[in-house]
């Protein structure tokens, strides 16, 4: 798309600072907003895990024994492990932006944002226990 | 009418995609992730998640677990691509790969836990 000079003619160029395509690395707090967004992207290898896991339950037996033994492949784990440290600060960023996006009041005075995101961080425990318990409880 | 942004329900998406993903993904990320595959503790054979699975409470979870959160990574990772890499520009490809990745993952997830045994 070519815009027409024509347009411009007595209109001001506009003036934009160019920006480096790599202004997130320049600052830390640049840098965990980076970080933070692409926990993202390990959400959805999970996912995608998730839906290997599901293709090889149908599969049969032997099919999710694979499944289980192609989780142990090294290179496989030392991702997986980078992945959990992606999904659990997208969790912490998460929880903590509630206080943020909801201002809850009591009699008037502002809740403090400890207060607004400790019910989170207790259901988060309480979903999470439940699923070890699921999973590991004796048939 | 024909003007109207579809963005409200991406967003709403994203949100609850980032409550899904918070409440389940980190637990069973570490489980399958790391705790199972280095024998830190003893996964559920074969049979036990297979009843777990087909439970429909747990296929619904499942589902809206893998719906959710593959809109969650769409349109956070789009915005990621914008602002990172400055490739606003290729908009049409980028939203081709990002909604219509979830669009994929979400048929399959149905389709998974719909024809599950």
């Amino acid at each position: 798309m070519k815009p027409s000079t024509a347009y411009r003619q007595y209109h001001p160029k506009w003036h934009r600072t160019r920006v480096s395509t790599l202004w997130w690395s320049r600052k830390w707090s640049y840098l965990k907003f980076m970080l933070r967004e692409l926990s993202s992207v390990f959400v959805a290898f999970y996912v995608v895990i998730l839906l290997l896991q599901l293709h090889a339950l149908r599969g049969g037996p032997e099919a999710y024994l694979e499944f289980q033994q192609w989780l142990e492949n090294p290179l496989l784990v030392i991702l997986n492990g980078i992945g959990f440290l992606f999904v659990l600060f997208h969790a912490v960023t998460w929880f903590n932006l509630a206080p943020k996006a909801m201002v809850v009041r009591l009699r008037g005075r502002r809740l403090p944002d400890v207060l607004v995101a400790a019910p989170n961080y207790a259901a988060w425990l309480a979903v999470s226990a439940l699923i070890v318990f699921l999973l590991l409880r004796e048939g | 009418m024909a003007n109207r942004s579809n963005e409200p329900l991406l967003w709403a998406l994203f949100s609850g995609g980032g409550v899904a993903a918070a409440f389940l993904i980190p637990i069973l990320f570490f489980l399958y992730g790391l705790a199972f595959p280095l024998g830190w503790l003893q996964p559920p054979d074969y049979e036990r998640t297979l009843d777990l699975v087909r439970h429909p409470l747990a296929r619904l979870a499942l589902f809206l677990l893998c719906f959710l959160s593959l809109f969650h990574w769409a349109h956070r990772f789009r915005f990621t691509l914008y602002d990172g890499l400055q490739i606003k520009h290729l908009d049409p490809v980028i939203n081709l790969f990002c909604y219509g990745g979830a669009v994929t993952g979400t048929v399959a997830a149905a389709y998974l836990l719909w024809t599950l045994p």
